[in-house]
């Protein structure tokens, strides 16, 4: 694969605020003493009276996006996203999607790929956490340019909203000529073998492994899953239903994330064989992201082993 | 309007209160009737609202954080007119707009769902700020528990308030001193009050909470503090006005039984 230049999806959430503030001048951002990682710096550079830093307290910062909303202002939300969605899950609840009240929770760092930093810091469990909540929308870019778009679409779109973004600077996998629609599911590579439905970094590396398992005379189909909530379920349907055998692809648990939302579908509407790869029942832990990816079986090479397996199963039918 | 009318309405206020928790069978009396006075004074005196439009953008808010206390935020938007009285025999009922907690979806009227205790001041803050950024002079009104300053969240947003000197806020503290477990010095003390708030940047008055003249006039005096946010400790009593709930823990969330109902209702002729 031709080698593209890597940016992480919280520098493109950063520059698209900041762009947006000349235009949207109902915007406001929050963050809670990590604007220089989550990039909402970018936003108050230009626009630092409608930036406010809540400090080290969520619970708080999500109650005062959801007044400013309330108010008719649209309030973006950034912390890490172990933090935004893990400390403040009862407030976000109760306080922004019960009343259905137009506040983004915009948090970064999550996934494994935080590195370093270890288990306390590497959110495993907030697309389950938000995709349970009635009345949430759910949006996991898996590039730069998709991140630009969604956090366009989603200051536009009226209600509660959450969009996952990560650390690491990751390939692109969309070209500058890409639309972003919300909820509507993005089939990358045509297949016949194998459906890959993915998510966030996990589509590069949903690619990767088609072509590897290409170079077998493998041929997988690969879904960008960017909404995980409204799911897609039509291309869920037709693409796992064509390929007659699915793998879903997430740097997330395996419980309650992507995997959980396309086996719900095909447990209901299309059985075929299927496995989730993902982050097993277990935290994750400190070393670099590449050999974090490699021991919790998210490599290009672990991905094509575990299509490999299922489209077994589906050969054995 | 003058205070006497008020206070005509907290009473009215109290016989709805009783009246709609009998229908229901469920409830929080005790808490209701110690914020009723509060109320009472906001709706029927202090606060600019206008009730054939709740939307209203350059109204004043009030966020009931306790909002267990619903059936006196109730009784007072039902009798200022937001929407009609007969509708308070509906608390609690499948399908009713007067939902066990308030519900801003759902109820006109109402400024921001509230029930899980310790999130009201942060809405406020966030209120507070928009109307900072669009120019608008309208205050937010807060109702606390005293044992909801147990939750670690209403610290955070004490703090916020005062860092970004919002002194369009004027919070009231309903200190009837007892929680569901007992009273809350027992269960766990949030005392003392008033130097915790001081401490933390606000201007803070203790006051009677029941006397209406007292209420009025904090909260003029809260006006005129500028660059800071307001609380007004309101030291009150659990079940005020009927003689068999007052200062008793047993009524912070039972309903009252049709005989009760009644002879609170003679109390409150």
């Amino acid at each position: 694969m031709e080698e593209k230049k890597k940016i992480a999806t919280r520098d493109a959430y950063g520059r698209a605020l900041a762009e947006l503030a000349a235009t949207d001048k109902n915007l406001v951002v929050l963050d809670a003493d990590l604007s220089k990682s989550t990039k909402t710096a970018d936003f108050a550079a230009v626009a630092p009276e409608r930036f406010f830093n809540a400090g080290i307290a969520e619970q708080n910062m999500i109650g005062v996006a959801a007044g400013l909303a309330a108010c008719g202002k649209t309030p973006f939300v950034s912390s890490f996203a172990i933090f935004a969605t893990g400390r403040a899950y009862e407030q976000i609840r109760n306080s922004v999607a019960n009343p259905q009240l137009n506040v983004k929770i915009a948090a970064t760092h999550a996934g494994i790929t935080v590195g370093e930093d270890g288990s306390t810091h590497q959110s495993i469990e907030d697309i389950s956490l938000m995709r349970t909540l009635p009345n949430m929308t759910v949006v996991v870019p898996a590039d730069a340019i998709e991140t630009t778009q969604a956090v366009k679409e989603l200051a536009a779109f009226k209600g509660p909203a959450y969009l996952r973004l990560g650390r690491l600077a990751t390939p692109q996998v969309n070209d500058e000529n890409y639309q972003f629609k919300l909820g509507e599911a993005v089939l990358l590579r045509p297949g016949r073998d194998i459906a890959i439905f993915a998510c966030g970094m996990m589509v590069a590396v949903a690619l990767e492994a088609a072509e590897l398992l290409a170079q077998e005379n493998i041929s997988a189909t690969v879904v960008n899953v960017h909404t995980i909530k409204p799911l897609d379920n039509d291309s869920i349907i037709d693409n796992a239903g064509c390929c007659g055998a699915a793998i879903s692809v997430e740097e997330h648990s395996i419980y309650g994330g992507l995997g959980s939302a396309i086996a719900e579908v095909l447990a209901e509407n299309c059985s075929v064989p299927f496995a989730r790869v993902g982050i097993e029942d277990k935290f994750g832990q400190s070393g670099s992201p590449d050999a974090l990816l490699r021991v919790y079986g998210l490599t290009p090479t672990a991905v094509a082993t575990r299509a490999k397996a299922v489209i077994a199963k589906k050969n054995s039918k | 309007m003058s205070l006497n009318v008020v206070a005509d309405y907290a009473k009215e206020m109290r016989r709805k209160i009783i009246s709609m928790l009998g229908l229901s069978g469920s409830g929080h009396p005790g808490g209701s009737l110690s914020a009723t006075d509060i109320l009472a004074e906001l709706y029927f005196d202090g606060m600019r609202v206008d009730p054939s439009n709740p939307k209203w953008e350059d109204r004043d808010r009030l966020i009931l954080s306790k909002g267990h206390a619903a059936p006196a935020l109730y009784a007072a938007l039902a009798l200022k007119g937001y929407f009609p009285v007969e509708e308070l025999d509906n608390l609690r009922k499948l399908g009713s707009r007067l939902q066990g907690h308030p519900d801003m979806k759902k109820l006109p009227g109402v400024d921001m769902s509230s029930g899980s205790l310790g999130q009201g001041l942060s809405a406020a803050n966030g209120m507070a700020l928009a109307g900072r950024l669009d120019d608008k002079d309208y205050y937010v009104y807060v109702i606390m528990g005293d044992g909801e300053n147990q939750e670690g969240q209403v610290w955070e947003a004490a703090m916020f308030a005062a860092h970004y000197k919002l002194d369009h806020i004027i919070a009231f503290v309903d200190h009837n001193r007892l929680q569901i477990d007992g009273n809350i010095t027992d269960v766990l003390s949030p005392e003392p009050l008033k130097d915790k708030w001081q401490s933390f940047g606000w201007n803070v008055q203790q006051i009677d909470g029941h006397n209406i003249e007292q209420i009025a006039t904090a909260i003029a005096a809260a006006k005129q503090v500028k660059a800071q946010p307001s609380l007004i400790i309101a030291d009150t009593i659990k079940g005020k006005g009927v003689s068999f709930m007052e200062n008793q823990v047993s009524w912070h969330g039972n309903a009252p039984k049709a005989q009760q109902v009644e002879q609170a209702l003679s109390e409150l002729a």
